[in-house]
């Protein structure tokens, strides 16, 4: 065939568009969190100027008291989220622990054991998620929704549809339940902030400064590459699960405290809360990417934007729409750019093929 | 020759992928019955051609006419309907659905009310099989298929279309010789069919049996094209590596010396049998083999990601635990696998984080890890291995194939292993960073580490290997000293076959 | 050439085929004995469990979550899924209750509104999902909320009661042909034709394939985000459907109609044998797996076990089914690799 084919004819070369690269650099410049805390000072500047009562000592104690056991159950689910798993069992699992506490007092337990055996069933529960997850493979969406429905249902089988302490029932120790209702003397922070707080420093210095927490974002980010590098996968992914079942036991016997009573359907559905709660904080549900940072913001902010709209008498609709308008937002607003260069990429592409297809 | 118009014509083409050239320019010309071989490392920018023909990638420059009309590819739907029928290296099947339906996913044939003919379906499936010369059930699932059996449905897929232009990237990688010379039928027959064929192999032999031209490639650009009869192997092989193949593999001689890693018997049900081989302290033994012959498998095995059915694995005497890569690093044990995308690195993470990967433990104080530390480990390995980076916290996926595999050494070397195993050590790679890799493994194994090399590329296996090992559906079928090891007794015990395909 | 000769000649395949049909044909059967089976157990116990009553209670109670069901896993053999059902379920009843109840709307009108506000919802999630990029679990999830909100807002404390519901409407609710309760009737059509549709077309086809290998899906040209945003936009048309057979079936509404549904449709079709990451799975299957949950209830209330029972045994049944289609596709990989190897050494 002919030679002066080998000569190949050289177009003039346009160079890569940089925009990759630069919208990279972007991003690593206006982190999520800085978002949120602009996001922050917004809810509470509204929170201020819109309801008399925000600004009041108050707001932060019951701040902790609807937020507190919420925010515990997050972290766990944090570490879960960022090695590209999900628990969505939680809170069912709360309602599990609530209901040993009451169901065990109800039978003439006293108060220290019953919170053990709480927590036991939190383990318990955690290692039959973690097992059937990272033993067996089993997508962990698929299986939390399954023990999501057993742990609630087990709970609905310990109390049927008693409220315990009931008639006839103890009631439970009175400084248990100051613990739970009250706030640390001298100050308005709920014993469940607190708690919430050692536990996300905790949470943090794990994460971000520990070999198990840079195991996890690796895992995450790169399940197969964590393996190949030594990383026990499956085993770190257990014992997170163990973690997140004992936690959110803790946060159980918390709210028990809290009502002082308990009846199995506490905390029905919080699970997406906690879910919404975890993203909107920056952590990404396919893993790798996140801060407990964020997530501590996002608790706030979500629970001040929560306390200022109940103050104005915002219905629980209302706040609804808005948790699931966040939701969307911590989701939609980093790919919105990527979107966008997307469709204008498929319009280009679209154009030529067809102008040439009919020329 | 002029006067018969050309089929498909490339000029120019490029595509960068953020600061990586994949390729600087990609020019081809096909024409009706003839079968082009399109020849270049790994590297080369053969793959980058072959997705922009297919439709998968829109070159950043240059143009593409087929028929002398020009074409623009907005997909792969795109290339399918202007009659370019692609079979991509890696096999890329529907596992669960059947065999007949990955062949025609898309292009069912139907019957009334647009309805989806089953029948047909397997009847076309049925004789596209019969033609290659091979049984496969066309309404079992594609799951659970071997490499070369996928491979086969690949290449049925790519008949079953009424393509004026085929391409092959590596269609014969995991197939027998007495397959590879049915497709060498049935590309005669499409050729005289007026189609044209481009035709991908690492095998030179293939390429002179079947291929009337040919077109080399270099670090993602034209080279030069010529008839087949024009051209010797030493030519070839000139223009593809562009410099002395001494250069390209240094080998200093050594006197190997105790045994590091011992293997026996090593079973995985279905996978491997019977594995037992050692490898020795100052040598490098290469384990050779088709795709899919089991050899990464094994390695995975040896190092403990993948558990072995039955056998033993021992590391300068001690034994290791069945499953436990943890044990076989702190053995002394390092691997470096062959998919660095997905298995070596963590490509969003930094430089620094990936090189610290695999000795996290070590650098923490108090239990924490400091990003000082990191950044100094990630340093010094920097320095010897002469990476070249902008950051060491930028991303690994910044980086170029070969910089990309530097990171990968640099994380296992900062362990000091004993046994280095490295899975297909250069794929992907520019020439330049290849024959530095190379000098790197000549290197550590002058200082006395073990290295079990895997490798696809026979020049390389042949360059490097103090022993080559050769492993044919899982099973151990040679082992050949570096005096006994040359392409024809290789080919022979990975086939099976005799390999005097170029009669 | 002998060895080729061997390939073409010697192998018979039909024995491996037949084999493996039967192990994946075996779900659908499977679970229709399972129901068979709880069935005849509690009636030996409890006569009245086969009533005529009591079998369109519960034919009646599994066909909401079964037409939710069939959308369902339109989107999961996508490997996507869709949690907003049971909040688009009812927004589309409350709407519909309302428009009779102050604009008197025709009774048939209510199917086609219903209907709308569904398809509404299910292109908001598709075009979130597919032109966005956001995983469909973050932005169904989200809309889950988000609709409810509106849901809780338009109803505002109102409740739609049974006067304003027309005859005709609710007519669909409790009437029966043969014992066989409409709904149940229009459901089976609903199950019938689109998994009729989900194996003869071309299109369907490509919902099994993108879920099966993406890659390999944009290789061969489907269309991905379009077949993706049919089946969000599918999976709402069917819940917004299913909102206006909820108002017929309760002929009430408030603003907690559909609440907690997404589960239980998940529960269903995954129990029902669709893989929840996508590629194979039968809309049959997901319809058999949601009355399979919903006689396993009853039967506990008929065999006087608590109804407290009644969630623990489905979450454990969905766990057993979860990793019952572990298991089976292990059984099955295995089994076609050494049907691979046989055909491989002749």
């Amino acid at each position: 065939m002919s030679s002066d084919l080998a000569v190949p004819m050289t177009k003039p070369q346009t160079p890569p568009p940089a925009g990759g690269r630069k919208r990279r650099l972007w991003r690593e410049g206006a982190r999520w969190e800085t978002g949120l805390v602009v996001v922050l000072i917004g809810v509470l500047i509204f929170g201020s100027v819109k309801s008399p009562t925000f600004t009041d000592p108050s707001t932060i104690f019951f701040f902790g008291i609807n937020s507190g056991y919420l925010a515990i159950m997050a972290l766990p689910v944090t570490f879960v989220v960022m090695t590209g798993e999900i628990d969505l069992s939680v809170a069912s699992m709360l309602g599990l622990s609530g209901a040993t506490v009451g169901f065990l007092w109800h039978h003439g337990w006293s108060i220290w054991p019953c919170f053990l055996a709480a927590l036991v069933v939190g383990l318990v529960g955690g290692a039959l998620n973690g097992l059937l997850v990272a033993r067996f493979g089993l997508p962990s969406i698929a299986v939390t929704i399954g023990t999501l429905t057993l742990f609630r249902g087990l709970a609905e089988v310990l109390l049927g549809s008693q409220t315990i302490p009931g008639l006839g029932d103890r009631e439970f120790p009175q400084w248990l339940t100051n613990i739970g209702a009250n706030s640390i003397p001298g100050t308005q922070f709920s014993w469940s902030m607190l708690f919430f707080v050692v536990l996300a420093v905790i949470f943090g210095v794990i994460l971000h400064a520990t070999p198990l927490g840079r195991s996890m974002v690796a895992i995450g980010l790169q399940p197969e590459a964590a393996q190949f590098a030594g990383i026990r996968v499956n085993r770190i992914k257990f014992w997170l699960f163990v973690v997140s079942g004992v936690l959110s036991a803790f946060a159980g016997i918390l709210l028990t405290l809290q009502n002082a009573s308990v009846s199995y359907s506490a905390g029905t559905g919080l699970e997406l809360n906690v879910v919404a709660i975890v993203l909107f904080g920056g952590v990404s549900i396919f893993g790798g990417r996140g801060t407990i940072f964020g997530v501590v913001l996002s608790v706030v902010i979500v629970g001040s934007l929560q306390m200022a709209l109940t103050q104005i008498n915002v219905s629980a609709d209302k706040q609804n729409i808005v948790t699931g308008v966040l939701l969307l937002i911590s989701v939609i607003v980093p790919n919105g750019g990527d979107a966008l260069r997307r469709i204008r990429e498929r319009i280009r592409r679209r154009r030529t093929p067809a102008a040439l297809k009919s020329a | 020759m002029t006067e018969v118009p050309a089929r498909l014509v490339l000029e120019g083409a490029t595509k960068s992928f953020g600061p990586v050239v994949a390729l600087g320019d990609g020019s081809i010309t096909l024409y009706p019955g003839e079968a082009h071989a399109l020849l270049g490392e790994n590297g080369a920018g053969k793959s980058t051609l072959v997705k922009i023909l297919g439709g998968v990638y829109d070159p950043d420059a240059g143009t593409l006419t087929i028929d002398g009309e020009r074409a623009v590819f907005g997909g792969p739907a795109d290339a399918q309907a202007a009659g370019v029928s692609i079979i991509y290296q890696e096999p890329s099947l529907f596992p669960d659905l059947t065999v007949a339906e990955n062949i025609f996913m898309g292009r069912q044939p139907r019957s009334t009310g647009r309805r989806i003919d089953r029948r047909a379906m397997e009847r076309e499936a049925r004789a596209t099989f019969t033609r290659l010369g091979v049984h496969l059930d066309p309404s079992r699932p594609a799951r659970g298929l071997s490499v070369a059996d996928q491979q086969i449905v690949e290449i049925a897929k790519a008949l079953s279309f009424n393509a004026r232009v085929f391409v092959m990237d590596e269609p014969t990688a995991a197939l027998t010789t007495v397959e590879v010379l049915r497709l060498f039928e049935v590309i005669k027959t499409l050729r005289a069919q007026g189609a044209a064929v481009l035709f991908i192999s690492h095998r030179l032999e293939e390429v002179f049996a079947c291929c009337q031209r040919v077109t080399i490639m270099r670090d993602g650009r034209f080279v030069r094209s010529a008839p087949v009869e024009e051209l010797t192997i030493d030519d070839i092989i000139r223009s593809m590596v562009g410099r002395d193949l001494e250069a390209l593999f240094p080998k200093t001689e050594t006197t190997p010396g105790d045994v590091v890693l011992e293997v026996q018997d090593l079973n995985s049900e279905g996978v491997f049998h019977d594995i037992s081989f050692t490898v020795r302290a100052g040598e490098i033994v290469a384990l050779a083999g088709l795709v899919g012959a089991g050899r990464s498998e094994v390695a995975r095995a040896v190092f403990g990601i993948d558990r072995r059915t039955s056998g033993t694995v021992r590391i300068g005497g001690h034994a290791l635990r069945n499953g436990d890569a943890r044990a076989a690093m702190a053995a002394g044990m390092a691997l470096v696998p062959e998919d660095r995308r997905q298995q070596g690195l963590v490509m969003d993470l930094g430089i620094d984080q990936n090189v610290a990967l695999a000795s996290l433990s070590q650098l923490t104080r108090m239990g924490l890890i400091f990003r000082g530390s990191e950044r100094r480990l990630a340093d010094t390995w920097a320095g010897k291995l002469q990476l070249k980076f902008g950051r060491l916290r930028n991303a690994v996926s910044t980086l170029s194939g070969g910089n990309q595999q530097k990171v990968v050494l640099g994380k296992w070397l900062a362990r000091g292993p004993r046994l280095l195993i490295i899975d297909e050590p250069t794929r992907g790679i520019d020439v330049g960073t290849k024959a530095e890799v190379h000098r790197i493994l000549d290197g550590l194994v002058a200082d006395g580490m073990a290295v079990l090399m895997i490798s696809s590329e026979l020049p390389e296996v042949l360059g490097m290997a103090d022993r080559v090992l050769v492993l044919r559906e899982g099973r151990l079928t040679a082992e050949l000293s570096r005096a006994e090891a040359d392409e024809t007794s290789i080919m022979r015990a990975a086939t099976g076959q005799n390999v005097e395909i170029a009669a | 050439m002998t060895a080729v000769a061997d390939r073409t000649e010697n192998k018979e395949p039909r024995g491996t085929d037949s084999m493996v049909m039967t192990l994946l044909r075996a779900r659908e059967v499977g679970i229709a004995l399972l129901i068979v089976v709880v069935v005849l157990v509690t009636a030996v116990n409890n006569s009245h469990f086969i009533d005529r009553n009591s079998i369109e209670q519960l034919l009646s109670g599994a066909a909401l979550i079964a037409l939710l069901g069939v959308g369902e896993t339109l989107v999961i053999v996508t490997r996507n899924v869709d949690l907003s059902v049971g909040s688009v379920l009812g927004l589309s009843a409350y709407i519909v209750g309302d428009l009779f109840k102050y604009h008197h709307i025709p009774a048939w009108s209510g199917f086609v509104i219903g209907t709308l506000v569904g398809v509404a919802a299910g292109a908001l999630n598709g075009f979130i999902v597919t032109v966005m990029r956001v995983p469909s679990l973050v932005v169904t999830l989200g809309m889950l909320y988000v609709i409810r909100g509106i849901d809780g807002v338009i109803v505002s404390g109102d409740r739609i009661d049974p006067e304003a519901i027309p005859g005709g409407f609710a007519a669909v609710g409790y009437k029966d042909i043969f014992g066989i309760p409409w709904l149940a009737i229009i459901v089976a059509v609903v199950v019938a034709v689109v998994g009729y549709a989900m194996r003869s077309f071309r299109a369907s086809r490509d919902l099994y394939a993108i879920g099966s290998n993406p890659d390999a899906a944009a290789l061969a040209g489907i269309p991905i985000e379009r077949r993706v945003f049919s089946a969000f936009l599918i999976s709402g048309a069917l819940a917004g459907l299913g909102g206006a057979l909820f108002l017929a079936l309760h002929t009430q509404i408030d603003n907690s109609g559909g609440m907690g549904y997404e589960l239980s449709v998940v529960a269903a079709v995954v129990v029902g044998g669709v893989a929840i990451f996508g590629g194979s799975g039968t809309v049959v299957g997901a319809a058999l797996g949601a009355v399979l949950l919903n006689t396993i209830n009853q039967a506990l209330v008929a065999s006087r076990i608590s109804a407290f029972w009644n969630q623990a045994v489905a979450g454990a049944l969905l766990l057993a089914a979860i990793a019952f289609d572990r298991w089976l596709s292990l059984r099955v990989t295995k089994t076609l690799k050494s049907a691979e190897g046989a055909h491989r050494e002749l």
